[in-house]
């Protein structure tokens, strides 16, 4: 395989208004976290999307693998007393 | 005192349309994703301010001219945009060595510009002063990577500035018009942003290891609609359509 001449990969979250979380917009190729900035920013937010932006490399970035559902996900679904669905909400109170 | 303010406004509305029309050039041909829609973000912005000036330009002449008129329907000799802004692209290093040295003298302009009198101007300047503090931002970070870059990088910067310096003292011309203008509080007298200027570029050469030019004939003309050989291809091309098909519609 020959070799990658791309700068290092960034990935970009925004966070749409104040207070909401930072959701993953996509990616950026930038030679250093300046420049990843500043291409997260005219890439992904030409259209309002974002008041505020992370970028981190995607090298940083550890993720679960497909195998990895079986073990870490599944055994909290058949549990139901793992779930908070027995107690009485108080009256006013929307959920 | 009207005409003055009509001329002012379609110099400042030209120097971003022009500057605008070269950075669409590049549209494709960006040498990564990024830049070239970061390049022709900021040709977005710059004819977003070209547009506000030729409109309010528009609404003081009151005739039945319109933005696309001083846009399409002006020759050379009329328009009266900087020379720097109409100089060729060349390669990459020269493109953005032009945008540092256009936008950081429009971040200082724009900065004293938005205490104009006219309130009209004044909000135009602070909503363009905004777009140019990130054209400051994008291209300085530029120049300083490229100049302390590789020994190829360098080399071509030098290159750049020595073929775009002839052109930065235009920018600091003043004329009876814009001074007729100043004394009445709506428009800059640019040389009082020139030592900003050049503590700026003197910043970020510094810090790209580039030395700043001394002691260059500078060129001028462009207050008199006096233009380098660039403008005369530019405008038959952006005004080719427009002359081709009067009055068409998209």
């Amino acid at each position: 395989m020959g070799k990658d001449t791309q700068w290092p990969l960034w990935e970009v979250f925004t966070q749409k208004k104040q207070g909401a979380p930072h959701e993953h917009a996509g990616s950026v190729h930038a030679a250093d976290a300046e420049m990843a900035l500043q291409n997260a920013r005219d890439v992904y937010s030409r259209r309002n999307e974002a008041i505020s932006l992370w970028v981190v490399p995607t090298e940083a970035i550890v993720g679960s693998t497909p195998e990895d559902v079986g073990s870490f996900f599944d055994p909290a679904n058949d549990k139901i007393y793992r779930h908070p669905n027995f107690y009485k909400t108080p009256e006013g109170v929307k959920l | 005192m009207k005409d003055n303010l009509i001329e002012y406004c379609l110099r400042l509305a030209d120097t971003s349309l022009i500057l605008g029309q070269r950075l669409g050039e590049w549209c494709g041909h960006g040498p990564i994703l990024e830049e070239d829609i970061a390049l022709t973000n900021i040709s977005l912005d710059c004819i977003g301010q070209a547009r506000g000036f030729y409109a309010y330009a528009a609404l003081l002449e009151n005739s039945a001219r319109t933005e696309d008129d001083y846009a399409y329907l002006r020759d050379e000799r009329e328009f009266k945009n900087f020379l720097i802004v109409e100089q060729a692209n060349g390669d990459f290093g020269q493109t953005i060595m032009r945008q540092f040295l256009v936008s950081a003298f429009q971040y200082y302009f724009y900065d004293a510009l938005k205490n104009s009198k006219d309130k009209t101007i004044a909000a135009l300047a602070e909503k363009s002063l905004k777009e140019v503090a990130y054209h400051l931002r994008h291209s300085s970070s530029w120049v300083i990577r490229l100049g302390d870059g590789t020994e190829e990088s360098r080399q071509k910067m030098l290159n750049a500035t020595d073929e775009l310096w002839p052109y930065t003292g235009d920018m600091f011309d003043m004329d009876e018009t814009e001074m007729e203008l100043v004394k009445q509080s709506v428009a800059v007298d640019v040389r009082k942003i020139k030592r900003l200027w050049d503590e700026k570029v003197k910043e970020v050469f510094d810090e790209a290891t580039l030395p700043v030019p001394e002691n260059v004939f500078m060129m001028s003309g462009s207050r008199e609609g006096k233009h380098t050989e660039y403008l005369g291809f530019i405008l038959a091309e952006m005004q080719s359509l427009h002359r081709a098909y009067p009055g068409v519609q998209w």
